[in-house]
C-alpha cells in the first residue's frame, strides 16, 4: 500500500502574463525522495512553492495528507510550513545576525519550545552534521558549506514531514555538496522524512529514488510507471 | 597499450604477484573497466617480460603456469613512471556508441518528440545507474580507489547528460544543419 503524502491536481500558476505551471499533477509517497530536474526557467521553484504552500496556484488542488492547501487560510498554511514542512534554499535563510546553534533553536522556540531545552536539540543536531564546534559562531565566520549544514539542521530540527530542498547545494563546490547531500539523505531515511529536492545537477539527483524531469511549465516525466495497483 | 601500464601499476602496489593475483586486482582496482580476460593477461605478460619491464621472482612447477610469481624491475618501474608523467591526448574524436545513438536520433527521428523519448529513456537508464554508484559511495567501507572509480563514472555520466540535455536544446538547430 503506497502512502501518499502530497498529491497535486493539475495545478496552474500564472506570474502576470507568465504561465510558470501548466496542469502539473504529481504524486509523492511517504518517505520518498524525489528529485526535480529541469532548465532553467522551466517552474521547478514555483512548483516547490505551491507544494509547500507558500503560493497558491491559480488553479487545481494541493493536498498534503488529507488536506487541501489551496483552501486553507494563509495563517493556517503558514502554521503548516512551521510544522509540518522544513525548507532549505541554495543559500540566505541563515539569519547573519545569530550563532548558528540559535540560528537551529529558532524554529523550535517559534513553535513554543523553553530555549534551553531548543538549544539541547540543536546541538545535538549540529554535532551528527559535524558542525557542532560551530555551534557559537556567526554564519559570516564560516564556509558555505558549513552555513548549509546548519541551514539543512535548521530545515530538519522540528522533524518536519517534509523537507522541500531548491538547489541546496548550488552553491557549493562538488566535495561539499556530497557531505550535505549525505548528510540530507540519511537523516531523511532515519526519520522517514519526505524529500523533494530541486536540482540542476543530475549527481544530486542520484541521491534521490526518483526523479521528476520538468520541462516548460510541465511534468515531462515522473519517473515512475504506475502499472497496476501495487506495482511499481 | 595501457593493460601494459595497468598491471605494471598494480605489480608496484602489490609486490611479487602471481598472474591470477595480479587479474583479480586489476578487475578489483580497476571496476569499471573491462575484466581482464585470462589469455590477454599471459599475452600481456609475456611481452611485459621479454621487454624486460618484469622477471620471475620464483617459480613453482606443481600448480602449472598459474605458479608463476613476477616482480618489476627497474626497466619497468621507469616505463610506469614515464606513463604516468605523460598527458593522455584530450580525445579527438568521439566514438562512444552514446554519441553515435543520439545523432542517429536526431537525422533519423521523424520530429523532436520521438527524439526526447528515445533520450528520456537513455536518461533514465544513466540515472539508475548513476543511483547505483551513488549509494555504492555513500553506503561506508568504500575504499578511496572504490570512491575514485565511483566518482570517474558519476562525472563521465553526468557529462553524458548534460551534453545530451544541449543537444536536444539545440535540436531544430541540429536538424538544419545536419540536412544541409
Ligand atoms: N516572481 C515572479 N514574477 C514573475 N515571473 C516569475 C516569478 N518567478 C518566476 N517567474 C517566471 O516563472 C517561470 C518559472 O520560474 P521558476 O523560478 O519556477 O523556474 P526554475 O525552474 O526554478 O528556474 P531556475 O532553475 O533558474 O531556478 C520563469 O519563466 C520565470 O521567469
Ligand atoms: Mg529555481
Amino acid at each position: 500500500m503506497s502512502d501518499v503524502v502530497i498529491e497535486a491536481k493539475n495545478i496552474e500558476k500564472w506570474y502576470g502574463p507568465t504561465l510558470a505551471l501548466k496542469d502539473v499533477s504529481l504524486v509523492v509517497d511517504r518517505g520518498e525522495i524525489v528529485a526535480v530536474t529541469g532548465p532553467s526557467g522551466c517552474g521547478k521553484s514555483t512548483l516547490l512553492h505551491c507544494l509547500s504552500g507558500i503560493l497558491r496556484p491559480d488553479q487545481g488542488s494541493v493536498h498534503f495528507q488529507q488536506r487541501d492547501l489551496t483552501v486553507q487560510s494563509e495563517a493556517a498554511r503558514s502554521r503548516l510550513r512551521r510544522t509540518a514542512f522544513g525548507v532549505l534554499f541554495q543559500f540566505g535563510q541563515i539569519v547573519p545576525e545569530l550563532t548558528a546553534v540559535e540560528n537551529v533553536t529558532l524554529p523550535l522556540q517559534l513553535g513554543g519550545s523553553r530555549y534551553r531545552d531548543a538549544a539541547v536539540r540543536a546541538q545535538r543536531l549540529l554535532d551528527r552534521l559535524g558542525v557542532g564546534d560551530l555551534a557559537g559562531k556567526r554564519p559570516g565566520e564560516m564556509s558555505g558549506g558549513q552555513q548549509q549544514r546548519v541551514a539543512l539542521a535548521r530545515a530538519l530540527v522540528t522533524e518536519p514531514e517534509v523537507l522541500f530542498a531548491d538547489e541546496p547545494t548550488g552553491a557549493l563546490d562538488s566535495l561539499a555538496g556530497e557531505q550535505v547531500m549525505v548528510e540530507l539523505v540519511r537523516l531523511a531515511r532515519e526519520h522517514g522524512t519526505t524529500v523533494l529536492v530541486v536540482t540542476h545537477n543530475v549527481q544530486v539527483a542520484a541521491y534521490a529514488d526518483r526523479e521528476i524531469a520538468m520541462r516548460d511549465g510541465r511534468v515531462e516525466s515522473a519517473g515512475r510507471v504506475t502499472v497496476t495497483g501495487e506495482v511499481r | 597499450m595501457s593493460t601494459t601500464h595497468a598491471l605494471l601499476g598494480v605489480l608496484a602496489a602489490r609486490g611479487i604477484s602471481h598472474g591470477y593475483e595480479l587479474k583479480r586486482e586489476h578487475d578489483r582496482r580497476l571496476l569499471g573497466v573491462k575484466p581482464l580476460a585470462f589469455g590477454q593477461m599471459y599475452t600481456t605478460l609475456a611481452r611485459m617480460l621479454r621487454d624486460g619491464y618484469i622477471a620471475e621472482a620464483e617459480h613453482q612447477r606443481v600448480g602449472g603456469p598459474d605458479r608463476v610469481a613476477y616482480r618489476l624491475t627497474p626497466g619497468g618501474h621507469t616505463e610506469l613512471v614515464n606513463w604516468l608523467s605523460q598527458a593522455v591526448p584530450p580525445a579527438a574524436y568521439v566514438s562512444a556508441q552514446l554519441f553515435v545513438k543520439v545523432i542517429v536520433a536526431l537525422i533519423a527521428t521523424p520530429d523532436e518528440a520521438t527524439a526526447r523519448s528515445f533520450l528520456a529513456t537513455q536518461r533514465a537508464a544513466h540515472l539508475e545507474r548513476m543511483r547505483e554508484l551513488t549509494k555504492t559511495k555513500t553506503a561506508g567501507g568504500a575504499s578511496v580507489t572504490e570512491l575514485a572509480v565511483a566518482d570517474y563514472l558519476l562525472n563521465h555520466l553526468d557529462a553524458d547528460l548534460r551534453w545530451m540535455a544541449t543537444t536536444l536544446d539545440r535540436i531544430s538547430q541540429l536538424r538544419s544543419e545536419v540536412a544541409a
